[in-house]
């Protein structure tokens, strides 16, 4: 509730002959405040293609810097010889290894990565060498012109046999194995089902690949204009690798073109480093889509077997699984990654005993990170896999088989953790169960038909069968395992002005849209700007998880309520009342009786008022030895009910229609909310149907967007929200919940369901290939 | 720091934008390493991806005399730069059905736009959609070249690499036949949006002949013809009377096409084990054979 409705509240009970009616706005006001959709400050500019992205800038003088990337997943250097390509005319810097002098190494959790490969390359597009010359073109050749001598090793490409293989890296092969158990390991069900599954490298495929501009500082340090989601990280990784202090390597974030996860390669954004500080010119580096798709983390392939024991009812009794994530060469985000897939992996579902091993590997294929739904997602389609087994098993309807079985508040992970926050699972899945199911192709004129094949394609009516699956999933909030969770907010109020100075980057998850509606909504201003981010400002932590919307959003919130009071104090000891009792309210300040008025503008008397606030959730703690420790802060949970077409004869599947209820906590932004659940959904679609990244012995195929099939939007279904819970979780500062990552994670388990119900197959793959989709149940 | 973007290099490439078809080849004849470009829709993609790099460009966008069709002993002559959008329109398609299907599916509006019939027959690529359609009618390519007469290249032949283009050849025009029969194209993608084919059949009727024609695209390098399947389908038709077949002789035909597109594999010489076809080209052989048997069977509807 906010201030404003309990000072009105107040005001009734108090002297109801005078209490003034609370304040309506017009029903054509522009949006205020927490709950409307604002819309956001840059969407015209984004609409109309005026908005400057990192690929737009440029600078008096710029040099053009090209990459050089190993073409072997696995190869020791003999010899770098650059020679040639540095006495090409135009070219003025080259710069291998030897170059990047500071003891630090890349990587965001773990900087295990060297800035350059020196001796072995551990992956098909790993960074050897970067160029500057004064064009595009002549970088590239440049590039081209560098002589690696490569002694072409074996490449570890199936993470089974990394175990054994030779180290791959001198941290071992072994990233992290985390053994689970939970309840009695020894106890066994009356029924069994096992279940093989695979999910594929799905990449971010961002809108805009990488791009940047670096500009040397006076003082040996260089400022980079790049779209970093957590350029504070970024910075400390780049500092040490350039051999500089933090202070001398500076971040501003520039327009976000697109970000799910971790966006920017550090291997990216390195060169462009290290070569403005070479050259003393201004440097930019636009990526290629090739680049971009071998540069940047995917989301971890994962083989997955499970055994799930119920009992004749279909109760769950135990879940057995084995985890294996292939990390790529590096550990990046793996550690993090795997917590969640262990932590996950019965899904929403009360499970009294629980033998799960987890395993991430290195292995010569293209590197694994972040991604949003990580982990969540490749455990969701397998654990919604075997519930369909379980149900056909058992006889019973696969949606009723999951009710029997959901969660609640109270009841425990496989990690030991109660479920202190609202787990509203069994509504959400009665809220898809209930919903209306989309009309039949045939109840509407032919020509309307889309059949899968698409419009004017090979479909045919008689081949087409339609089905329904369900999946549940879930996904946690902000960091696990004891992250220190803190963001720093500066609210400043001048005239009717307020500015918002936040490190939290806007990824295009609507951050900034947020701290204007909690700003308005705290201080009553309607005209709030949020500043551009860079890295002078205090840390706020990477995007994702839900992190800006809690902790960001949280600091916000509490600076805006200090520049409230700052503004009220001296005005209610005026008045003689407590502040209290006074609202703001479109730039007015009234007392509850509405005898006393003035304006923000009149009582800020010229003065500008600031205030500086933090905010840091209660900290989480480790996994043990044993998989068990309260590691999560909060989680968010979402049903999916997926109607596809198949074309059994064809294998073509279409998604006619996604029906998904969430638990969002609190709606914030309604418009917004919208925006992200249809994005997550259709990302998933993606996951379930046509994204992967070829890899034969390590070498990355096709690496373009013909070879890597995105969703259209004839491939995007119709997203039905049949409900958004608004259950507010009392430790988060709004009582809103992750929105983003759950439609992605459930999505692809609810499309592979819908498969299975259609053809018959057990459709234990994702993405689902053609022939896994012929049949004719 | 700004945003504006920076100028074009002053090395800007040699471009001929010639209005007629004798300056275009005389514009070939004069800088023999020129490539000519009509919609550039795969041209430009392989420069921009660093593939291709032509010393000099002919532009062909003004050539307004091969951007139409017409009529000529009962086949249409088609200009080399009809766009696939206005392939795809009901004009057309009344005229030759299977290429305005083809044109229909040939990727998203931008590319139907600008992409053309000689430019997806260069690209050649396994995947060009036109291009099962055109082996379907026995197309012929009518080459203008700078000995004056031109010459016939029969678009087999070209995309088999037997007969190639000599250097300054222009395609000007493509011959086919107006048969006046039901044709169909139907093809198998990996989404529903504009995708690469992975597999398509083209089927079209010559009832004047009393032949059933077929092309499969997309599953070799060039298209593939299954001879003894259209004689021995086109010898099941009533081509005087209703020209329907049963289900059982459809698929027989679509088993037939697929087994003749992707054969089996030949048993070693020295009598070892047979190896077996992947389950992605047993999956892709039944795709053909479910094409080919929905697409004469749509056709002889």
């Amino acid at each position: 509730m906010t201030d404003r409705a309990a000072d009105t509240a107040a005001a009734i009970t108090v002297t109801p002959a005078l209490a003034t009616p609370p304040v309506e706005r017009p029903a054509d006001a522009p949006a205020h405040g927490l709950g409307t959709s604002l819309p956001p400050a840059d969407a015209q500019a984004k609409a109309l293609g005026t908005y400057p992205y990192t690929a737009d800038l440029w600078a008096e003088g710029l040099l053009w810097a090209a990459v050089l990337r190993s073409p072997h997943p696995h190869a020791r250097i003999r010899r770098i010889d650059t020679a040639q390509a540095a006495a090409m005319p135009g070219v003025r810097a080259v710069v291998t290894h030897e170059d990047a002098t500071g003891p630090g190494g890349l990587g965001r959790a773990v900087p295990d990565r060297p800035a350059f490969a020196s001796e072995v390359v551990r992956y098909h597009g790993e960074p050897v060498a970067a160029v500057a010359a004064d064009h595009p073109e002549t970088a590239r050749l440049a590039a081209a012109a560098i002589v690696v001598e490569y002694e072409v090793q074996d490449a570890v490409t199936d993470p089974e046999k990394s175990f054994e293989a030779p180290p791959l890296h001198p941290d071992g092969n072994l990233v992290r194995h985390i053994p689970l158990r939970h309840g009695d390991p020894a106890v066994t069900g009356e029924v069994v089902v096992e279940g093989l599954y695979r999910v594929g490298r799905q990449d971010p495929a961002p809108v805009g690949v990488e791009s940047g501009l670096a500009v040397p500082r006076p003082d040996g340090g260089v400022e980079l204009y790049i779209a970093s989601t957590d350029p504070h990280t970024d910075r400390d990784r780049l500092a040490a690798c350039l051999g500089l202090a933090a202070e001398q390597v500076k971040i501003c974030v520039t327009g976000v073109p697109g970000a799910l996860g971790d966006r920017e390669d550090l291997g990216f954004q390195l060169p462009l480093a290290l070569l403005a500080v070479r050259t003393g010119s201004p440097v930019k580096l636009a990526a290629t889509r090739e680049e971009s798709f071998l540069g940047h983390a995917h989301r971890h392939p994962t083989l997955l077997r499970y055994w799930h024991h119920a009992d004749r009812e279909g109760k769950l009794v135990k879940v057995e699984a084995q985890l294996l994530m292939d990390a790529g060469a590096y550990a990046d985000d793996s550690a993090e990654v795997l917590a969640a897939a262990v932590s996950f992996a019965a899904g929403p579902y009360v499970v009294p005993n629980a033998v799960i091993d987890g395993w991430a590997v290195r292995t010569n294929n293209p590197p694994s990170g972040y991604l949003r739904g990580e982990g969540a997602l490749q455990v969701c389609a397998a654990y919604e896999g075997q519930m369909d087994k379980l149900a056909a098993r058992l006889g019973v309807d696969p949606a009723e088989l999951r009710a029997r079985n959901v969660m609640a508040t109270g009841d425990t992970l496989p990690t030991g953790q109660a479920v202190t926050c609202p787990a509203p699972v069994a509504e959400l899945l009665a809220a898809v169960r209930e919903a209306p199911m989309p009309a039949l192709p045939k109840d509407g004129p032919v020509e309307d038909w889309l059949l899968p094949g698409g419009p004017d394609g090979a479909g045919d009516p008689g081949a087409v069968r339609r089905g329904v699956g369900y999946a549940l999933g879930m996904v946690h909030m902000l960091g696990a395992e004891g992250t220190d969770e803190v963001a720093t907010a500066t609210v400043k109020v001048e005239g009717t002005v307020a500015t918002v100075l936040c490190a939290a980057v806007e990824t295009g998850q609507g951050f900034a849209t947020l701290a204007r509606q909690i700003v308005q909504d705290v201080l009553g201003i309607d005209e709030v700007h949020v500043a551009p981010v860079d890295t002078d400002l205090p840390p706020a932590g990477p995007g994702g998880h839900g992190r800006h919307t809690w902790v960001s959003g949280g600091a916000v919130e509490r600076a805006a309520k200090m520049v409230r009071t700052q503004l009220l104090q001296p005005l209610a000891a005026t008045f003689g009342m407590s502040a209290e009792l006074l609202s703001i309210t479109d730039g007015k300040i009234t007392s509850y009786d509405g005898v006393l008025s003035t304006t923000v503008a009149e009582a800020l008397e010229g003065k500008e008022l600031w205030a500086t606030a933090q905010c840091r959730p209660h900290p989480t703690e480790p996994l043990d030895g044993a998989g068990q420790g309260d590691a999560f802060v909060g989680l968010a949970f979402a049903a999916v009910r997926a109607v596809v077409d198949v074309d059994v004869e064809l294998g073509a599947v279409r998604v006619v229609e996604m029906a998904i209820a969430q638990d969002v906590g609190r709606v914030l932004n309604p418009r917004q909310l919208r925006a992200r659940i249809e994005a997550g959904v259709v990302q998933g679609v993606g996951a379930a149907l046509t994204e992967h990244l070829r890899v034969v012995r390590g070498v990355v195929r096709r690496p373009d967007l013909a070879g890597y099939p995105l969703p259209t939007a004839l491939d995007a279904p119709d997203v039905r929200i049949v409900a958004l819970l608004e259950e507010r979780d009392v430790v988060a500062p709004f009582g809103a919940k992750a929105a983003s990552a759950v439609p992605l994670v459930v999505s692809p388990a609810a499309v592979a369901a819908a498969v299975r119900a259609a053809t018959g197959r057990p459709v234990n793959r994702l993405p689902i290939r053609p022939q896994s989709a012929v049949g004719g149940a | 720091m700004s945003t504006h973007a920076p100028h074009a290099p002053d090395s800007a490439r040699l471009v001929a934008l010639p209005s007629t078809l004798d300056d275009a080849v005389a514009a070939l004849a004069e800088i023999p390493a020129a490539v000519p470009v009509a919609g550039g829709t795969d041209l430009m993609a392989s420069v921009n991806a660093g593939l291709l790099r032509p010393a000099a460009l002919v532009g062909l966008g003004r050539l307004a005399e091969l951007r139409g069709w017409a009529y000529q002993d009962g086949h249409a002559l088609l200009g080399a730069c009809l766009t696939h959008a206005r392939m795809s329109r009901p004009d057309f398609a009344a005229l030759i059905p299977a290429l305005a299907a083809a044109s229909r599916a040939a990727g998203p509006p931008q590319v139907r736009n600008a992409g053309t019939l000689g430019g997806n027959i260069i690209t050649a690529a396994p995947s060009g959609d036109t291009l099962p359609v055109l082996a379907a009618l026995d197309a012929t390519l009518l080459v203008a070249g700078p000995d004056g007469d031109g010459r016939q290249i029969p678009v087999g032949n070209l995309l088999a690499g037997r007969d190639r283009l000599r250097p300054g050849e222009l395609v000007a025009h493509v011959r086919v036949p107006l048969l006046h029969a039901p044709q169909t194209y139907l093809r198998a993608t990996a989404r529903t949006g504009p995708a690469r084919a992975t597999a398509s059949v083209a089927v079209v009727l010559d009832p004047m002949h009393r032949e059933v024609r077929c092309a499969v695209g997309a599953v070799a390098p060039m298209p593939l013809r299954p001879l003894d399947a259209e004689r021995w389908v086109a010898s099941l038709v009533d081509w005087d009377g209703e020209r329907g077949l049963t289900p059982e002789a459809l698929d027989a035909f679509g088993t037939y096409v697929g087994m003749a597109c992707i054969p089996d594999p030949e048993p070693p010489a020295d009598g070892g084990e047979t190896p077996q076809l992947s389950p992605a080209l047993l999956h892709l052989r039944r795709t053909v054979a479910a094409l080919a048997r929905r697409g004469l069977g749509r056709a002889l509807r």
